[in-house]
């Protein structure tokens, strides 16, 4: 059989690619086609695996499918930038709207585990208010979902990733001490705290799932800085080597290079299974409940194309809003020079946190919020960021390259605002496997720019205080991908109910970031992960009383 | 302060030194090996348009003559031949490689509009500003049909080139990198800490000392 991960399923056979050996395998549980399974879930990532994971555990028959590859991090991973682009989906996608976004590497994965194999690592929780936004703070939606039962799945998901973070967090209410201790600060981050202790804010280590102490077969992080190429020691505690190891003990099937096409739902609005290509055909799974775990874009994307005569617009889009209010984060930077070196290169990039613009609503022109944090971009990312932010090349972008450590930067996380008008629909081109590709149209609104200038300001004020030089402005980046098939208590203004659950197809969930009502100023990963703990266990008590 | 000329602030440092040690895995060394071996034949852009690629990345990435050059060309050349795409693109803008060839066609109309002269072989200063009226999105002659010229510069030109630059090993010693890094990453993290495997900057004057460091790095 061939070994390359691309060229055949590697999940088949009774067995798993061992993410902790090379050439390794572990048994798998297979299910057959025409039999329905309890879930098919469609997604291996933060949402996906999660749920996977935690659906097996209960003691459910679950398949997860995911379009990309099954890779062994530890032979299968280049510390290449080029190579390594193999991790983003990359499907063609036409993007549009007064400020269309960057896809692929930026927000997008297309591997089993998902983006987690190549996102940062930041594991943040939302401000508790964030999930009232709408009644406490006047902007956005309030969630179905109340934060003091969002504390205990991010608890559950911090100890599941061995998240690395300070003793004692200096926002928000109570929370337990990190279950491994804080990375040490590269200079990169040593310039943000500093920034920080001279404006007098508070800032900390940045809570990041990767490991500074051995965790089983997998060693501590040795700082080589390809985080967001994909980890090759297995450091990174991303789905890929935690929730879906744990899913396949637990019985889960996982089938890689799986492509879904299509929901089949039959005349009662009751969905009966999946259409997916894999292995060079389309092939069906029967379920009795299918879950949509593809991000924002492909998650929309699919339920779009699942319509039927009787769902025309779509599967659970009785509101009409799948697709609509795709919200991503702002990602806006202050970059300067160092008369130090700082080689920011080394050690995962956001190392240090502030997260005061988050708490502090005093002295806003805007709603919302924003955390920023040191940044470590790799020559490929650096040089076209001077090239496409700054528009430098020939000698002036050489000349910049040379100075590259002893480049120091600053870049928020930012929350945008929910708009409608920014969303995901269907074009009239087709992919590779036939399917109508998405359309991604998105504009920032008055709100949006405003706390952009707000973060620029003050990033600005922040690297003047650690004399950093020649500071210039990044304006145009934006992270993550949220919303489009937003969560809430009303039919009519949402697409899912607070378990995930679709208000149309009652056996149709979606269990992603898509699920998101507003984005709030910290990195999705880790909330994500707590509403498919969350959703898992609501599953099983109402599987329990015959509710499903 | 370093020699302001390019290539000199790092004296005798070669990432590539460190090829059969600690800091390379096997796929890393058999991604590079690849990358060292590309030919210098296109595969995907005609003859003509490959000279065209040839002389535009000479402008965005201008190279010194004192080292053997990294081929550039080429390697835009080779990822558009495997179809390595960026997978997003604007309505009216085509998929990566056939962006390229309308993106390619359009600059030849334009220059020979102005010059009647393919891109080529023109002065660097006229090729520099047509390069700058490009990323400005200046150039509109028809055969840019509904793509405009700035988002060929910033999407596909401009940064297939500069990522194809930044992806050599030539480049990576040039800019002092410490390049590939695995499984032995770094240990020393904080200001003016250096590893004994990462390059070493000439500081007061003193490159012989730097150049003694450089060429311990394995």
């Amino acid at each position: 059989m061939s070994d390359d991960p691309f060229a055949a399923p590697r999940a088949a056979h009774g067995r798993a690619p061992d993410v902790f050996r090379p050439g390794g395998w572990i048994p798998m549980r297979q299910h057959r086609q025409d039999e329905p399974v309890d879930f098919v879930i469609v997604g291996t990532g933060a949402g996906g695996g999660t749920l996977a994971c935690r659906l097996a555990e209960h003691g459910f028959s679950v398949v997860a499918m995911d379009a990309g590859p099954y890779f062994r991090p530890l032979e299968d991973f280049a510390s290449d930038e080029s190579e390594q682009t193999k991790l983003y989906w990359t499907d063609d996608r036409i993007v549009d709207g007064a400020n269309p976004l960057q896809m692929g590497g930026n927000n997008s994965g297309k591997a089993v585990g998902g983006s987690t194999v190549h996102f940062a690592m930041v594991s943040l929780r939302f401000r508790p208010a964030w999930f009232k936004s709408r009644s406490l703070l006047g902007y956005g939606a309030d969630w179905p979902l109340d934060w003091r039962e969002m504390w205990h799945y991010y608890s559950e998901v911090e100890d599941a990733l061995k998240i690395a973070g300070p003793v004692s967090y200096p926002w928000g209410p109570r929370r337990p001490r990190y279950p491994y201790r804080a990375h040490e600060l590269n200079a990169a981050a040593r310039a943000l705290a500093d920034g920080c202790e001279a404006l007098g804010i508070k800032w900390t280590e940045t809570p990041i799932a990767t490991l500074s102490a051995p965790r089983g077969l997998a060693h501590p992080c040795v700082y080589r800085g390809f985080c967001t190429s994909g980890c090759a020691t297995n450091a990174k505690q991303s789905a890929l080597v935690t929730w879906i190891p744990r899913a396949i003990a637990a019985g889960a099937e996982i089938r890689d290079l799986a492509m879904v096409g299509r929901i089949e739902t039959d005349n009662s609005a009751v969905a009966t299974g999946v259409h997916y290509y894999r292995d060079g055909q389309w092939r069906f799974q029967r379920a009795r409940n299918v879950v949509v775990a593809g991000y924002a874009i492909e998650t929309p994307r699919l339920l779009l194309n699942s319509a039927t005569g009787r769902f025309p617009d779509g599967l659970a889009n009785g509101s009409g809003l799948v697709g609509k209010n795709l919200m991503v984060q702002s990602n806006q930077a202050v970059w300067g020079t160092m008369e130090r070196e700082v080689r920011s290169y080394k050690g995962p990039p956001s190392l240090a946190i502030t997260e005061h613009w988050n708490y502090e609503d005093k002295g806003k022109d805007f709603f919302g919020g924003y955390c920023y944090m040191s940044q470590g971009p790799l020559p490929q990312l650096w040089a076209n960021t001077l090239m496409s932010a700054r528009g430098l090349w020939g000698a002036r972008l050489i000349e910049e390259m040379e100075k590259y450590n002893h480049v120091v930067g600053l870049k928020i996380v930012g929350e945008m605002l929910p708009q409608e008008t920014n969303r995901v629909t269907l074009a009239d081109e087709t992919d590779q496997y036939g399917l109508r590709i998405p359309r991604i149209t998105y504009a920032w609104c008055d709100n949006d720019r405003r706390l952009i200038d707000h973060s620029l300001a003050f990033m600005t004020q922040a690297l003047e205080a650690v004399d950093a030089t020649d500071l210039w402005r990044q304006n145009d980046d934006t992270c993550h991908l949220n919303g489009a098939a937003r969560m809430g208590d009303d039919p009519f203004t949402s697409v899912v109910n607070a378990d995930c659950r679709s208000w149309d197809v009652r056996n149709l969930w979606i269990c992603d970031g898509s699920v998101f009502p507003t984005v709030g100023g910290v990195n999705p990963s880790l909330t994500i992960q707590a509403i498919a703990c969350r959703t898992a266990d609501r599953i099983k008590t109402m599987a329990g009383r015959g509710e499903l | 302060m370093p020699d302001s000329r390019p290539g000199t602030r790092f004296p005798g440092y070669d990432v590539l030194s460190k090829r059969q040690g600690p800091s390379w895995n096997d796929k890393t060394r058999e991604v590079i090996a690849r990358r060292l071996s590309t030919g210098s034949e296109p595969q995907f852009f005609a003859a003509d348009e490959f000279l065209t690629v040839v002389a535009a990345a000479n402008r965005i990435v201008p190279q010194p003559p004192t080292r053997s050059a990294i081929p550039v060309a080429a390697l835009v050349d080779r990822k558009l031949h495997l179809a390595q795409s960026d997978g997003y693109r604007p309505p009216g803008t085509p998929r990566d490689g056939d962006a390229w060839r309308l993106g390619l066609k359009a600059l030849d109309a334009e220059t020979r509009a102005a010059f009647d002269a393919p891109f080529h072989i023109l002065l660097e200063a006229d090729q520099d500003v047509l390069l700058q009226r490009m990323q400005k999105g200046e150039l509109r002659n028809p055969a840019w049909t509904e793509m405009t010229s700035d988002v060929f510069f910033r999407m596909r030109l401009a940064r297939d080139i500069v990522l194809a630059y930044y992806a050599h090993p030539t480049a990576w010693s040039e800019i002092g990198w410490g390049g590939p890094a695995s499984p032995r990453g770094y240990v020393r993290m904080g200001y003016d800490e250096r590893d004994p495997w990462e390059a070493a900057e000439v500081r007061d004057g003193d490159i012989e000392s730097a150049r003694r460091k450089n060429n311990r790095v394995r």
